[in-house]
């Protein structure tokens, strides 16, 4: 439903011919979709109201820019919009005062508390802090246990708590012993509740009264649905929270949960969790979220990495190359390195717009080792033929396919898809070389 | 430590604890519902529109809202239904319909082998504690009880298990973290039928169900579990947070692709999350709610009753 957003538009504005201004009329029918489209990201129906209530007055008078149809001037503004309403600007820790700061984290059961007081840890390790890992949460098993080994596993100097400790004794305990171990920063673990269990909820606050954290941060799970709002809430009533941590980031939730929390807190959200490696925590950036709650994929991340990674003068020599039709064998070879610098297939995959919500192509195996075969075929060939894949005959498939442990059947597919793409190439190069550049540029 | 469920309506029977669980999502559906017919003769597009939104926001899910509307609309066409009173009693009707899904309950393999069950579900929505506690409903049954700690992966994921493994009086079988969970299983399997335990229950590491090659772990662990024992898993329930919202679905469409799922365990309804997704997802993919989690205490899952769940919902 949602990776067609662009689409829908599109076929909305068709019938506006021309360019002109944005009237009420013509985006009624956009604004439909974009309810909808929020609603199936979870984000809560009251937000989802004013949300499209504001892209309506934004948009609604609005000149259509010469570059853009309307459709694209339309999803351009409710981009911005949501941009904006997710707090513009990433924002990192705030950890003024005095040394040692504390930083608590809290949140529901099973919204990824103690996996992410890890995470953090390496974080700000990279930063030249020195964290101490303080497990509060004396109820769950195993809680303890779990948050220690991760210490260990990370190396981080932990508070030895002991189950009959009260949390509030706990945290000041260790504020004064990670002080004298020179540590500078204690990430806090406390237990997961529920907002509307007040004993529960009584206990973060004598926990904050005593130690004063300079963050106390909700850790969210991005797949929460519409009670996101009320959690939200009652923590940040309660406690009066600094920042969010979206946990679960990965999966393929849309993640409209970070609208919500944002819209009722106003906190901004710090962090992202994407993975249950240890280093998978990554700043927040409030236009790829857009994209994300809006099924156009994180467009953004791709180009960044796509320009990180790719060689820019292997870029430039290809072009030349290409020009001149002289795209070979191991031109392509090349290519798939590139490629997979980037990433895996599925990451790249994730990344693009549309693909990711495709649910077929997401349970195909979109397999890395189908480029290793790809290379192992290519690497099979002699120089001679990877210059000039004509002269590839029968018998000479048939060595590379023993070669390459392959079959002669995964020969034959390469090279056919490899004619094909050169033809197209070529096709590209005769009409004319501009939009190649973008391309590979 | 759950005040909803303190120690006065211990007596007050499934019902009655349900309905305190949902009472939020009660006042929420039912409450709104009773607003917004107040004073109105006639069922018009514009109120069905509102009761649209009211689903959607009890997270029914976008699919199962627009066919509950659908149905609505075909009666209202149908002119066999008029009455804006009457439509909760035919909304209520539907959802209902949608799940009571007709599937036998487990019962014990004849051969004198366990009852192997196995626990599957994405990171954090309460595989563990439902675990323990499905144990100790065993175990007050009468029957010996032993749990596999195949979630070899998370950090002291085994030592959580033992404790709900001692709270539950069931043994637990266990290898160090890290090791194969499909050997840890191969070995519990072999261990409970040589002893001759009853129930076997699997605990497996969460995983997000679009972790391809977590999945195809789950697919062999499935695989050994039937070599070792012929027609085991005889249960593979998936346990969903109703805390989650559309993306349960999608979870459970995965899970249930890679797995073909037996049941679905709902966990954490004694907060303020309404829990509607499962009235899609049972009627979306035929797949039973087999419990309900409401309370961290061992004694606080319930088996799941749609007549209970949506009386409760609706009264």
């Amino acid at each position: 439903m949602f990776e067609s957003l662009s689409e829908k538009f599109s076929s909305i504005f068709k019938k506006i011919t021309g360019r002109g201004i944005l009237s009420d009329a013509n985006i009624q029918e956009a604004l439909k979709e974009v309810r909808l489209a929020l609603l199936e990201a979870d984000v809560n129906y009251k937000v989802v109201k004013n949300v499209v209530e504001e892209i309506r007055q934004r948009a609604v008078g609005k000149e259509v820019l010469q570059s853009l149809t309307p459709g694209q001037q339309l999803i351009k503004i409710v981009n911005e919009e949501l941009t904006r309403l997710m707090g513009d600007v990433k924002q990192g820790l705030q950890l003024l005062g005095r040394t040692p700061h504390a930083l608590m984290l809290v949140g529901l059961q099973g919204s990824g508390k103690t996996t992410t007081a890890a995470k953090l840890a390496v974080h700000l390790q990279k930063q030249g802090r020195h964290p101490y890992l303080v497990p509060a949460d004396i109820y769950r098993p195993a809680a303890i246990e779990q948050l220690i080994k991760l210490a260990k596993q990370i190396n981080v100097p932990f508070y030895p708590t002991n189950p009959s400790q009260k949390p509030e004794d706990i945290c000041m305990d260790s504020l004064s012993k990670a002080g004298k171990e020179g540590s500078d920063v204690l990430i806090i673990d406390t237990a997961g509740r529920l907002h509307i269990d007040e004993a529960m909820m009584d206990e973060l606050v004598r926990i904050r009264k005593k130690i004063n954290p300079a963050e106390i941060l909700l850790v969210a799970d991005a797949m929460t649905g519409q009670d996101a709002v009320n959690v939200a809430k009652h923590f940040n009533e309660t406690l009066d929270i600094s920042g969010v941590i979206l946990s679960k980031m990965e999966g393929d939730a849309r993640g409209g949960a970070a609208l919500s929390i944002k819209a009722v807190t106003e906190k901004p959200i710090k962090f992202i969790g994407v993975g249950e490696k240890i280093d998978s925590l990554e700043p927040f950036y409030p236009d790829r979220m857009a994209s994300q709650i809006l099924g156009m994929g994180d467009v953004l991340s791709l180009i960044e990495k796509a320009q990180a990674e790719l060689d820019e003068s292997e870029a430039l020599k290809l072009q030349k190359k290409l020009r001149k039709n002289e795209f070979d064998l191991e031109d392509f070879k090349g290519q798939l390195q590139q490629i997979k610098k980037i990433g895996s297939f599925e990451q790249i995959l994730g990344m693009l717009p549309g693909i990711g919500q495709l649910k077929k192509l997401k349970q195909m195996n979109h397999d890395d080792k189908e480029l290793v075969k790809v290379e192992a075929i290519i690497n099979s060939m002699t120089t001679q033929e990877r210059r000039s894949y004509k002269i590839i005959n029968g018998s000479r498939r048939r060595r590379i396919a023993l070669g390459s442990g392959t079959t002669v059947q995964d020969v034959n597919r390469l090279l056919k898809n490899f004619a094909q793409t050169k033809k197209m190439m070529e096709r590209f190069s005769k009409k004319g070389y501009s939009g190649m550049g973008a391309l590979f540029g | 430590m759950i005040k909803f469920f303190s120690k006065e309506d211990k007596n007050g029977g499934v019902l009655e604890r349900l309905r305190h669980g949902l009472s939020k999502t009660r006042s929420s559906i039912s409450g709104r519902l009773d607003r917004l017919f107040l004073g109105k003769k006639e069922i018009t597009g514009d109120l069905l529109e509102e009761v649209e939104e009211i689903l959607f926001t009890s997270d029914i899910g976008v699919v199962t809202t627009q066919e509950l509307i659908n149905l609505l609309q075909d009666k209202v066409a149908r002119k066999e239904l008029k009455d804006p009173e009457k439509l909760k009693a035919v909304l209520r009707e539907y959802m209902l319909s949608f799940l009571r899904i007709d599937s036998p309950a487990q019962s014990f393999p004849l051969n004198g082998q366990p009852l192997v069950i196995m626990v599957v579900g994405v990171n954090g929505v309460g595989k563990t504690t439902s675990i323990g506690k499905i144990a100790s409903r065993y175990k007050s049954e009468g029957k010996s009880v032993m749990l596999v700690a195949a979630d070899t992966f998370r950090a002291a994921a085994v030592e959580q298990l033992i404790i709900w493994g001692d709270r539950a009086g069931a043994e637990v079988i266990k290898q160090s973290t890290g090791s194969d969970p499909s050997a840890v299983v191969f070995d519990g399997l072999t261990a409970a039928v040589s002893r001759v335990f009853d129930v076997v229950i699997i605990d497996t590491a969460g995983r997000l169900h679009t972790k391809t090659n977590l999945m195809q772990e789950l697919q062999k662990i499935n695989r050994v579990i039937g070599q070792k024992i012929q027609g085991a898993p005889h249960e593979i329930w998936l346990v969903l947070d109703a805390t989650t919202g559309q993306n349960s679905i999608s979870q459970a469409e995965v899970f249930n692709n890679i797995l073909g799922l037996t049941g679905i365990i709902l966990t954490k309804l004694d907060g303020t999350a309404k829990g509607g997704i499962v009235v899609g997802i049972s009627h979306q993919l035929g797949i039973p709610i087999r419990y309900i989690g409401i309370g961290e205490k061992i004694d606080d899952l319930r088996p799941f009753d749609p007549d209970d769940f949506v009386k409760a919902i609706f009264e």
